[in-house]
């Protein structure tokens, strides 16, 4: 791993961290926008509603792990096998 | 963060598909294309597509007490540039408005746009610019900072057309200040994070690919 990639995950663990001291509701900032439609257009009524939404929380999250976990599986295999094709040459 | 289904009245969520459509279209066809030309470049292709498939799944946490997540673009828009970077996050975005019920149907066009468009565009100037002066490290960095914070300007910019605080240009942009507060903040150290594991991938891509070195003009 190279150092760029250890600074950003150390920056993440650090911003994770940050959540135990800094206090916050830590919801997403999408939902606060939708607060803020509130304040400014508040008679606003979405005229559209998702055609599908997760059953529940645990759902979403599977699927969200889904993406992540998907394109990490994608990212691993090529840029796993580029590694190894440059070790092949140069052996 | 993207615009939720229905919260752009129709007009907009119209008018943003026609602005992202044809970039969109232009954007899959320059990847057929591509790939068509080298079939080896697929490799590439799914590898910055997959970068914006894991960094639009996660939701970090900022100093701002809430969360939000990255863009994933910046590796796209490094390797090839706006249009492909459109046509990518579009695939992405469909699949969290149809999954996850994030981001919307309606607000697709708008979503493709910032995301995919405006914030990929500017950060590929800068990556343009940045490459001039600084290494291909560091001027990643730069454009994935960029793509990801220009993405949330976008957004405000969207939200604040559609609910200006009051008459004229002047209530356009008093509502932009207040919905780039909820974002711009949040999405700083954000940017960070992503940028650095930008930059760490595409070092580590040019040190094992022969063709990305060519790409990207780095000497062997």
């Amino acid at each position: 791993m190279n150092r760029a990639i250890l600074v950003g995950v150390a920056l993440l663990v650090a911003l994770v961290a940050i959540t135990g001291v800094v206090p916050g509701a830590w919801g997403g900032a999408d939902g606060e926008a939708e607060e803020t439609i509130g304040e400014v257009a508040p008679e606003y009524e979405p005229w559209f509603s998702p055609i599908w939404t997760p059953p529940s929380g645990e759902i979403e999250s599977l699927l969200f792990s889904l993406q992540a976990g998907l394109g990490g599986a994608v990212i691993g295999y090529y840029v796993g096998a580029f590694g190894r094709n440059r070790n092949a040459s140069n052996a | 963060m993207h615009i939720m289904e229905g919260f752009l009245p129709p007009f907009w969520a119209a008018a943003w598909y026609l602005v992202a459509a044809p970039v969109v279209a232009f954007g899959a066809y320059r990847t057929a294309k591509m790939v068509r030309e080298d079939s080896s470049r697929i490799a590439l292709v799914a590898i910055a597509g997959a970068f914006v498939f894991v960094f639009s799944a996660l939701k970090i946490p900022s100093v701002t007490g809430s969360t939000s997540h990255p863009t994933g673009t910046g590796v796209a828009v490094v390797l090839f540039g706006p249009a492909v970077t459109a046509f990518l996050s579009t695939i992405v975005l469909l699949y969290q408005s149809l999954l996850l019920a994030h981001g919307g149907i309606s607000t697709l066009g708008a979503n493709v746009a910032a995301m995919g468009i405006v914030g990929p565009f500017v950060g590929w100037l800068t990556y343009r610019f940045t490459r001039r002066y600084a290494g291909l490290e560091g001027s990643t960095f730069a454009a994935t900072v960029v793509t990801n914070w220009v993405t949330y300007l976008v957004t405000s910019a969207q939200l604040a057309m559609a609910f200006p605080a009051g008459g004229g240009l002047e209530g356009v942009g008093s509502a932009m200040a207040g919905f780039a507060a909820v974002f711009a903040v949040t999405q700083v150290p954000i940017g960070l994070v992503e940028g650095a594991i930008a930059a760490g991938l595409i070092g580590y891509l040019v040190e094992v690919k022969a063709d990305v070195r060519t790409r990207l003009g780095v000497p062997a």
